[in-house]
C-alpha cells in the first residue's frame, strides 16, 4: 500500500471542517459590520458605502493637496573616500552567540549595517549562516537595548551620566570588598584574547577569583567523558560529510548541537543525488520527540528519554556483536540495524550523542572506536570551541556565591537567573554576595539581581576576535559607530584592573571617528586586540589583511585520532544499567531552531519563523503524540469530529504538567512521530517584560523545570511527569493551516531510495505522462498543452530560474529570515498569524508521509521551501483588473504594489498561495499613525519604530496596507548584479546573482540562475537530474521558473509504484 | 520669469488654481507657475512660439546670406582668433571685466603700438625691456605674472586682436517667460471672442424662438409659451454637462499634476550658480557628482570637495549674478557663506573636521515606490546629465527642468537606445545581434530589452 503525505490532520482525514476552510481562500469575512447578513442585506450598506467613500475622498484630497514637504540633502562635510551614498560597503565580521560562531560579512549601507551574509572564505561554514545569524541584525536596533551604563535599584535603571562616574563608582565598590575575591560568569568566551584578558585581569583581583563558563544549551558532559576516555578535556571536529552512516542518538546536530551550520553543510553533501548511480549517507536518528534532525532522518526510532542510556549502551553491545537489550522491540531493532549499518561502514561513520550526561558520552565514545569513527569522522587533530562551558566549576561557583566566598560577581554576557538550570541558587548566592555587576545587553534576569549594569556593544559595534575551533580565527570589527553609550565588558575589565583611561572611540567634537593614530598602545581593547593579534601575525600587512577577510584559515591537516582509554566507558555501560526507568509520563526539554537558549528571544524575525516541525510561532506548547491525546485529551485523530475541534480552531486544550513539584500549564500540541508517552517542552520562552517587545506574552518559561544531575551537569530530559486537563484553551498560531492545495498532494514528490533505484523513472514518468496526455502533436508540454503560446515569452536575453532540491533542505529556516531582512517583510505579531495574515514570502511547509492508516508512524518528513513559483503561464496575472500583476521578459512574475488596489484576486487564484495582502498598516506607511493603533501588534509597532527601521533595506519598497506582495526572486539584487555587469560592460557571470534565501541555505539546496545561459549551475542542475526533476503542480500548465529535486530516503522499503497516467485528472476529481 | 514665484518651497498647485487660472487669464503671471506644471495652454504657447521662431529663422537666415556674401574672411579669420582666445587667454582675460589678467576690450587703443603689444603678448620681459612706459606699467598691473606666447605666430595674434577689437558685448538674454507673454493676450483675446460669440449665438437662439412664437401665434397655431433659459431643462442640462466636462478635464489633470514639481526652484542655503561652475569654468559635473557614475544617487558634494578649490579661489570676479527675483548676488558673500559653513578663514589652513554640514534643498524628489539609479544611466546607458536636467550649465540657481513623470520616464525609455554593439553586456542578447547583422533591425532601444517593464523601476 502507497504511503499519504499530508500537512496536518484535517487533511489527512479530509475532516468536514477542512474541507469549509479549503473552500475559502480567505479565513475572515469582509471587514464591515454587518449584523452576519451579507453586505447587501444589512441595514445600512448604502450609508455605510457614502461614508467611506466620503472619507477616503476628503482623506486623500487632504493628504494630496497639502504642502509637499521640503526634503533637505545633506552631504558629508568631509566624505570618507570609500563611501559612496547608495553603495553598498561589506565588512567581514564575526556572528559570536552562546559560543555560536559564523564568520560573516556585514552588508553596510550607508552607514547602517542592514544585512548579515556568510563569510565564503570561512572553511567551517563555507559561507552560510543560520537563521539566528541572519536575524542578528534585527538586535542591533532593538529598542529595549540599554543605552547607558547604569545603577540598579530595585529592578529599575538609573542612569550614570559618564562611564568615568561610573568606573569610579565600581571602584569604590570593588575597595570596599576587603580582599573578598571576585568571580566572572560567562557562557562559552570563544575569543581568545578576551580569555586572556580575564586571566590577567583575574590575576589582579584578590586572591581565590575566578571564571566559570556555562553554556546554556550544556556540552559539558562531552568535555567531561572526553577527559575520561581521551585524557582531554575538550570535543573534537566531527566530519558528517565523511560518515556514511550517521547514528544520532538525540542530539539535534542540524538545529542546535555544537555547529549546526558546519554540520548541516557538511550533512548535505552526504544528501546529494548522483542520478547515474543514486547512493545516499545513512541516517539513524534514536530520540524522544520529533526534532528538526530526527524529521531528516532516514530512520528513526523514539523512546522514553529515561531510556537513552539502555538505548546507548544497547548500540555499543550491539556494535560489539551482542543482541540489542532494549524492552521496546522497535527501538531494539532498529539498535540492531543501527548497529549493522555502523559496522559495515568500515570507518565511515559517526555516533554522536544529544544527552548531557557523561556516560552516555562516554559509551558513545567507546561506540565511535568500535566502528573506527576516531581519524574518519572524529578528528582530533582540531578540536571545537563552540561549547566549552563546565557545568562541575558552574555549579561548584554556585555552591561558593551561596557561601558567601565571593565580595563580587559580574555576568558577562551570561544569564544564569534566566537560563541555569541552578537558577533559583544562583539568585540565592547573589543575595550573599556584595557587589554584582552586569555586563549584559539588556535589563534582563540577571541584571536585575544586579547593582551596576555595563551595557556592552552588539557585535556589530565591536571590536573582537573568536576561535570556533583550534587553529582557526575569525575577527569582529565595527559595522557602525556605537548607536547608545555603551561599552565593550573587555574595557571595563580593562579600566577596572589597569588604571589608565581607555581610548576605546577616539572620536573627534563632532562624533567622528578618528584613524585609530594610537591603536596598539591605549590601555582599551582595541589596542590589547592589536596588540595579541600582532604578536602572532607579525606586521601590520598581515593584521589589515585578517581584518579584510575576517578570519586565519589554517593550512589543512589530514584527520587524526586520539589514545582512547576504555576503562571509564566499561564502568559508564554499568552505570547506565542501574539507573531506574522514569514515570509513566516523562518530560523532555528541547530547543528549537529559532529560539534555541532564548537569548535571542526579543528577535521578531525569529519569533515569526515557524517550527520547523510544528509550524508554530511565537509560543512554547507540549508536544505529544496522538495516542497520548487519546489517552489524555479524548483527541482521537481517526474520528473527524476530533480532528475538527482540535485542528482548524487553533484554541488547544490546555495541561497540566507537574515535574518535581514545579508545574506548568502549556497547550498540547500533537505532533506524530513523538514517543507514546513523552511530553517535549521548548526552552528559551517566557522571557521576563523588560527584555523587550518580541518575547512578551511569547510562551512559558521551560527552565524551572531543568536539574542539575551527577557531577553537576545540567538536565534537560527523563523528568518522571504527572499530567492533567485543565478545560482551558489556548490559542497557537501555527502557520501551514492557512494556505492550502485543495488536496493537490502531488505538489511534493518522494520515495525511497530502493524503490528509486528499483523504479529510476517513477518521477519523470509522471511528466511523460503529462507530455502523452496533453502534446501528442510535438511532444512538446510547454508550448503545445494550452491554449496561450507560451512562445510569447521566449524572448532573447536572461530568464531566471530556481532549482530546489527536496533532499538538502532540512528546514532550517536561515532562508526565511534571510528573506525577511532582504526583502523589509513586516512582522505582523502572534494575533496577525493566527487570523492567517502572516507575510513570509517564503514559507517551508512541511510534509509527513505516513502510513494511511496510522498518522503516527512516520516514515519521512519532508521540508518542501515554497515562493512564489513565478510561473510563465501565470494564473494570477490574467485575473488582476489593473495589471499590477505581470511578466517580465525575464521570466519574472512582476508585483507593482504602487498599482495594485487590493481586489486580492491574484491571491485567490495562485495554486501555491505565496500571495500575501497587506492586512493593516504593518509598516507605518500609511499618512495616517493612528491607522495602526488596534490594528497591529505591539511587536509590529515596536518594527515601526525610527529605531528598528533602520534596518530595512533601502533598495526595495516599504509596502503600505490594502497592497499584495510576494517573492520577487530578489529583484534588486538582479537589477544591482546586472548593473555591475553593464558598468564593467560584460555579461553577468553566473552564481554572481544570489538570491537572498539561496545566499543563507547552509546545504546548498536553492540553485539559482539564467536559465538561457547553457553554462549555468541551474542549467546543469535541470540538465543532471532529469530523473528527480519536477514542477510542482505541472499538470495545471502554469509553467513555473522554480523546479524541484524530488526527495529520496534511504530506507529499503520499495513501494507500490502507481501508473503515472493522467494524474491531475484525478486529482482534480478528488479536490471536486 | 519662473523662479522668482517659487523662491519658497513650492506648493503643488491646489485643484481650484487651474480653475482660477481659466477664469481669469489676466492673473496668469503669478499664475505661471502653474501653467509650465502641467502644460495648459501649452499648445498655445507652442503656437505662437513657432509663429515668433519662425520669422527670427527668417531673419538669422537673411542676415546669415548678407553676412557670408560680403565677409567671408573675416568671419574665418574671427573665428580662428576667438578659438585662439578661448585657448590661450581666456583662462585669465575677459574682454569687459578684470580678471586674472586686466580686461581686454579696447586693448589696441591703450598701447603705444601694435607690434609692440604682438611682443608684450609672444614675451612681455622683451617689451619692458624696450623700456616703454606703458609696457613698464603694465608689468606691476598684478603680482601675478603674465604667461608668455612664444609660440604664436604673427597670424594667430593678428586674428586674436581682430577677435577682441570686433568683440561685442552679449545682448542680455530674452527672459525665459517672455516669448509666453503673447500667449496670454491671445487667450484672453479668444476667450473674450468665444464668450461674445456664445452670447451671440445665445441672443439669437432666443430671437428665433421668440420669433418662432411671434410667427406661430400669427398663424393662429398654439404654440407654449417659451420657457425663460434659466427654467430651460435642455439649456440646464447641456450647461451643467459643459460645466462637468470642464472640471473633469481640470480636475483630473490637476490630480495627474499632484506631486509633480517641475520648474521647483528653491532658494538654497548658498547661492550656488551651476552656470558659474559648469558653464562658465567648465568643470566636469562628475568631478562633484561622481557618485552618479557608481551608484544609485548623484551625491551632492561634500564640503570638503568644495574647498579643493575655494581654499586657493575665495573671491568672485565673473559676470554679474542675479538671483531669482532679479537682485544681484554678490558672488564673494556667497563664497563667505561656504567659508562659514567649512569654518574656513581664507589665509589660513583648513581643518575639515571643524566643517559644519549643509542642508542643501532637493530638488528632484521621486515617490519612493520609484527606483532609480544614476550609475545605470550614466555609466551604462551613456546619457548626458542634461538630457534630464536640462541645460543645467546654463542655470545659476537649478530648478526642475523635467517633470519627472511616469510618462515621461517610458517615453524616454521606448525612444533611447542602448549601447548595444559597444557594451558587452548585451552579448547575450543574440537574437537581436543577428537581426542587426542581417539588416532586419537597427538599433535596440531600452524597451526591446524591458526597459518598460514595471520591476525595472518599481520593486
Amino acid at each position: 500500500m502507497s504511503n499519504k503525505i499530508w500537512q496536518n490532520f484535517g487533511a489527512f482525514k479530509q475532516t468536514d471542517k477542512h474541507k469549509a476552510a479549503v473552500q475559502d481562500e480567505f479565513q475572515e469575512d469582509l471587514p464591515f459590520d454587518m449584523d452576519d447578513k451579507g453586505l447587501l442585506d444589512s441595514k445600512t450598506p448604502r450609508r455605510d458605502f457614502l461614508k467611506y467613500l466620503g472619507f477616503s475622498t476628503a482623506a486623500a484630497g487632504l493628504a494630496a493637496s497639502c504642502e509637499m514637504p521640503v526634503k533637505k540633502a545633506i552631504p558629508y562635510t568631509n566624505k570618507p573616500e570609500t563611501i559612496t551614498p547608495g553603495v553598498a560597503n561589506y565588512y567581514a565580521t564575526t556572528y559570536t552567540q552562546d559560543g555560536d560562531v559564523q564568520s560573516v560579512v556585514a552588508k553596510v549601507r550607508d552607514g547602517r549595517p542592514i544585512k548579515i551574509e556568510g563569510n565564503e572564505l570561512c572553511p567551517i561554514t563555507k559561507g552560510s549562516t543560520s537563521a539566528r545569524a541572519q536575524a542578528s541584525v534585527l538586535d542591533l536596533y532593538d529598542t529595549h537595548r540599554l543605552r547607558f551604563p547604569a545603577q540598579v535599584k530595585e529592578g529599575e535603571l538609573v542612569e550614570l551620566p559618564t562611564f568615568e562616574a561610573a568606573d569610579k563608582l565600581v571602584m569604590q565598590a570593588m575597595a570596599g570588598l576587603a580582599g573578598k575575591p571576585v568571580l566572572l560568569v560567562s557562557n562559552t568566551i570563544t575569543s581568545p584574547s578576551s580569555r586572556q584578558l580575564v586571566a590577567e585581569f583575574l590575576g589582579k583581583m584578590p586572591a581565590g577569583s575566578r571564571h566559570v563558563a556555562y553554556d546554556a544549551i550544556s556540552h559539558s558532559a562531552m568535555a567531561m567523558a572526553n577527559e575520561l576516555s581521551y585524557g582531554k578535556k575538550a570535543i573534537p571536529s566531527y566530519h558528517f560529510d565523511k560518515a556514511e552512516v550517521i547514528v544520532s542518538l538525540d542530539a539535534d546536530f542540524l538545529a542546535n548541537w555544537l555547529s549546526p551550520v558546519e554540520f548541516a553543510k557538511q550533512y548535505a553533501k552526504g544528501r546529494k543525488i548522483n542520478e547515474a548511480n543514486p547512493a545516499l549517507s545513512k541516517h539513524f536518528q534514536f530520540e524522544s520527540i520529533m526534532s528538526m534532525t530526527g524529521a531528516n532522518a532516514d530512520e528513526r526510532y523514539t523512546h522514553k528519554p529515561s531510556q537513552a542510556g539502555a538505548v546507548a549502551a544497547a548500540l555499543l553491545g550491539a556494535v560489539r556483536g551482542q543482541k540489542p537489550a532494549v524492552a521496546d522491540a522497535a527501538v531494539a531493532a532498529g539498535v540492531g540495524r543501527a548497529a549493522d549499518a555502523l559496522r559495515k561502514a568500515n570507518g565511515k561513520a559517526l555516533v554522536v550523542s544529544g544527552y548531557n550526561d557523561i556516560n552516555i558520552q562516554l559509551v558513545v565514545n567507546a561506540i565511535n572506536e568500535a566502528i573506527g569513527a576516531g581519524g574518519n569522522t572524529i578528528n582530533w587533530g582540531v578540536t571545537s570551541h563552540y561549547k566549552m562551558g563546565d557545568d562541575a566549576a558552574m555549579a561548584q561557583a554556585v555552591a561558593d556565591l551561596n557561601a558567601g566566598t565571593f565580595g563580587g560577581v559580574m555576568f558577562i554576557n551570561a544569564n544564569p537567573a534566566y537560563d541555569y538550570a541552578g537558577a533559583e541558587k544562583l539568585i540565592a548566592g547573589l543575595a550573599k554576595t556584595k557587589l554584582k555587576i552586569s555586563f549584559n545587553t539588556r535589563l534582563d534576569e540577571t541584571t536585575q539581581y544586579c547593582d551596576f549594569v555595563f551595557p556592552d556593544h552588539h557585535y556589530l559595534e565591536s571590536w573582537g576576535d573568536a576561535e570556533p575551533k583550534s587553529g582557526h580565527a575569525s575577527f569582529i570589527q565595527p559595522t557602525i559607530h556605537p548607536l547608545f553609550k555603551t561599552r565593550q565588558w573587555q574595557d571595563s575589565l580593562l579600566r577596572w584592573s589597569g588604571g589608565a583611561a581607555p581610548v576605546t572611540a577616539a572620536t573627534d567634537s563632532t562624533g567622528k571617528i578618528l584613524p585609530t593614530v594610537a591603536m596598539g598602545s591605549g590601555n582599551d581593547y582595541l589596542s590589547y586586540l592589536k596588540r595579541f593579534w600582532m604578536q602572532r601575525l607579525g606586521n601590520q600587512d598581515a593584521w589589515d589583511r585578517v581584518l579584510r577577510d575576517g578570519l586565519i584559515v589554517p593550512a589543512e591537516a589530514p584527520v587524526s585520532g586520539s589514545a582512547f582509554n576504555g576503562a571509564a566507558a566499561e564502568q559508564a555501560i554499568s552505570a547506565l544499567a542501574a539507573t531506574k526507568g522514569g514515570g509513566d509520563w516523562e518530560v523532555v526539554l528541547y530547543h528549537k531552531v529559532s529560539i534555541g537558549s532564548g537569548s535571542q528571544a526579543t528577535n521578531p524575525w525569529l519569533q515569526e519563523l515557524p517550527d520547523p516541525v510544528t509550524k508554530a510561532t511565537w509560543d512554547n506548547y507540549a508536544v505529544i503524540s496522538a495516542a497520548a491525546a487519546k489517552e489524555l485529551l479524548d483527541i482521537d485523530l481517526t474520528n473527524n469530529g476530533d480532528i475538527d475541534s482540535y485542528e482548524v480552531n487553533p484554541a488547544k486544550p490546555v495541561l497540566k504538567i507537574t515535574v518535581n513539584g514545579k508545574e506548568m500549564s502549556l497547550p498540547a500540541m500533537i505532533v506524530p512521530g513523538t514517543e507514546k508517552h513523552t511530553i517535549g517542552i521548548a526552552l528559551g520562552y517566557g522571557r521576563s517584560a523588560k527584555v523587550g517587545v518580541a518575547s512578551r506574552e511569547a510562551g512559558q518559561n521551560a527552565y524551572p523545570l531543568t536539574t542539575i544531575g551527577a557531577n553537576g551537569m545540567a538536565s534537560f530530559g527523563g523528568f518522571s511527569a504527572t499530567v492533567a486537563t485543565t478545560g482551558d484553551k489556548y490559542e497557537i498560531a501555527q502557520n501551514q493551516v492557512h494556505g492550502n492545495y485543495e488536496g493537490r498532494m502531488e505538489v511534493v514528490k518522494e520515495t525511497s531510495l530502493a524503490t528509486f533505484a528499483a523504479h529510476k523513472t517513477i518521477f519523470k514518468d509522471q511528466r511523460d505522462a503529462l507530455v502523452h496526455d496533453y502534446a501528442k502533436k510535438e511532444g512538446d508540454y510547454r508550448n503545445e498543452g494550452s491554449l496561450y503560446d507560451p512562445r510569447l515569452n521566449d524572448r532573447p536575453g536572461m530568464h531566471w530560474g530556481l532549482s530546489v532540491d527536496l533532499n538538502s533542505c532540512n528546514g532550517c529556516g536561515a532562508c526565511v529570515v534571510a528573506c525577511s531582512a532582504e526583502n523589509n517583510i513586516p512582522v505582523v505579531g502572534k494575533t496577525e498569524v493566527l487570523r492567517g495574515h502572516d507575510m513570509h514570502w517564503m514559507r517551508i511547509d512541511r510534509y509527513y508521509v505516513t502510513d494511511p492508516a496510522n498518522p503516527d508512524a512516520v516514515k519521512d518528513v519532508v521540508f518542501m521551501p515554497m515562493m512564489c513559483q513565478h510561473c510563465d503561464n501565470a494564473p494570477c496575472e490574467n485575473v488582476c483588473p489593473v495589471a499590477a500583476t505581470n511578466h517580465s521578459t525575464e521570466g519574472l512574475n512582476q508585483m507593482t504594489y504602487n498599482r495594485c488596489i487590493g481586489t486580492r484576486y491574484c491571491a485567490n487564484n495562485c495554486p501555491y498561495k505565496v500571495r500575501r495582502f497587506n492586512w493593516a498598516d504593518y509598516t507605518g506607511a500609511d499618512s495616517f499613525p493612528d491607522n495602526q493603533i488596534g490594528h497591529v501588534s505591539d511587536t509590529t509597532l515596536d518594527m515601526n519604530d525610527d529605531l528598528t527601521r533602520m534596518v530595512l533595506n533601502p533598495d526595495v519598497t516599504v509596502r503600505s496596507r490594502g497592497v499584495i506582495e510576494k517573492c520577487s526572486f530578489c529583484v534588486q539584487r538582479l537589477q544591482a548584479g546586472k548593473l555591475e555587469a553593464k558598468k564593467q560592460g560584460r555579461p553577468v557571470r553566473d552564481g554572481e546573482i544570489k538570491t537572498a534565501c539561496q545566499q543563507a541555505c547552509p546545504t546548498e539546496a536553492l540553485v539559482f540562475g539564467d536559465v538561457n545561459d547553457k553554462q549555468s549551475a541551474i542549467r546543469s542542475v535541470r540538465e543532471h537530474s532529469p530523473l528527480r526533476m519536477y514542477y510542482a503542480l505541472e499538470q495545471i500548465h502554469v509553467l513555473p521558473n522554480v523546479s524541484y529535486l524530488a526527495k529520496v530516503r534511504n530506507t529499503d522499503e520499495v513501494e507500490e509504484v502507481a501508473p503515472a497516467h493522467a494524474e491531475g485528472e484525478h486529482a482534480a476529481e478528488a479536490a471536486h | 520669469m519662473v523662479h522668482n514665484l517659487c523662491n519658497n518651497p513650492l506648493k503643488p498647485a491646489p485643484v481650484l488654481g487651474y480653475i482660477f487660472f481659466v477664469a481669469s487669464p489676466q492673473l496668469s503671471h503669478r499664475c505661471h507657475i502653474f501653467a509650465r506644471q502641467t502644460g495648459i495652454f501649452f499648445s498655445i504657447n507652442q503656437l505662437v512660439l513657432n509663429m515668433v521662431a519662425r520669422k527670427t529663422v527668417y531673419r538669422i537666415l537673411i542676415a546669415g546670406f548678407i553676412f557670408f556674401s560680403f565677409s567671408n574672411n573675416a568671419v574665418l579669420i574671427a573665428q580662428d582668433g576667438k578659438a585662439l582666445f578661448n585657448a590661450n587667454c581666456a583662462s585669465c582675460h575677459k574682454m569687459d571685466q578684470d580678471l586674472t589678467g586686466p580686461a581686454l576690450m579696447g586693448v589696441e587703443d591703450r598701447w603705444p603700438s601694435k607690434d609692440l603689444l604682438k611682443l608684450w603678448i609672444k614675451n612681455w620681459p622683451a617689451a619692458v625691456a624696450t623700456g616703454d612706459a606703458y609696457a613698464t606699467k603694465m608689468k606691476d598691473w598684478s603680482p601675478a605674472a603674465m604667461n608668455q606666447f612664444p609660440n604664436l605666430a604673427d597670424a594667430d595674434l593678428e586674428a586674436i586682436l581682430t577677435y577682441v577689437r570686433d568683440w561685442k558685448p552679449a545682448v542680455a538674454p530674452t527672459p525665459v517667460g517672455g516669448p509666453a507673454e503673447p500667449a496670454n493676450d491671445n487667450t484672453l483675446l479668444f476667450g473674450i471672442l468665444t464668450l461674445i460669440l456664445a452670447i451671440v449665438a445665445f441672443i439669437l437662439l432666443q430671437v428665433n424662438s421668440n420669433l418662432r412664437k411671434l410667427a406661430d401665434d400669427k398663424d393662429g397655431v398654439w404654440s407654449p409659451e417659451p420657457i425663460p433659459f434659466w427654467k430651460n431643462k435642455t439649456y440646464l442640462g447641456l450647461g451643467t454637462v459643459l460645466l462637468f466636462i470642464i472640471g473633469g478635464v481640470f480636475v483630473s489633470k490637476g490630480a495627474i499634476g499632484l506631486g509633480r514639481m517641475k520648474n521647483y526652484q528653491p532658494e538654497q542655503p548658498i547661492y550656488y550658480s551651476h552656470k558659474v561652475h559648469a558653464g562658465t569654468n567648465q568643470i566636469n559635473c562628475m568631478y562633484c557628482h561622481g557618485g552618479a557614475q557608481e551608484g544609485k544617487h548623484s551625491n551632492i558634494p561634500s564640503v570638503n570637495l568644495c574647498m579643493n578649490c575655494h581654499l586657493a579661489i575665495n573671491e568672485y570676479k565673473g559676470e554679474q549674478l542675479f538671483d531669482g527675483e532679479g537682485k544681484e548676488v554678490d558672488g564673494t558673500a556667497e563664497l563667505q557663506k561656504l567659508f562659514d559653513y567649512a569654518g574656513f578663514t581664507p589665509g589660513q589652513p583648513w581643518d575639515p573636521a571643524k566643517a559644519k554640514p549643509i542642508e542643501w534643498i532637493k530638488i528632484h524628489n521621486l515617490p519612493d515606490h520609484v527606483y532609480f539609479n544614476h550609475a545605470q544611466h550614466v555609466t551604462a546607458g551613456k546619457v548626458a546629465c542634461q538630457t534630464c536636467h536640462g541645460e543645467i550649465q546654463k542655470m545659476d540657481e537649478v530648478y526642475q527642468f523635467n517633470d519627472l513623470s511616469m510618462g515621461w520616464c517610458v517615453n524616454c525609455h521606448r525612444e533611447s537606445k542602448v549601447q548595444f554593439s559597444e557594451n558587452g553586456f548585451y552579448s547575450i542578447y543574440e537574437k537581436y545581434h543577428d537581426d542587426i547583422k542581417n539588416n532586419r533591425l537597427d538599433s535596440v532601444t531600452v524597451e526591446m530589452i524591458g526597459g518598460t517593464e514595471c520591476q525595472k523601476c518599481h520593486y
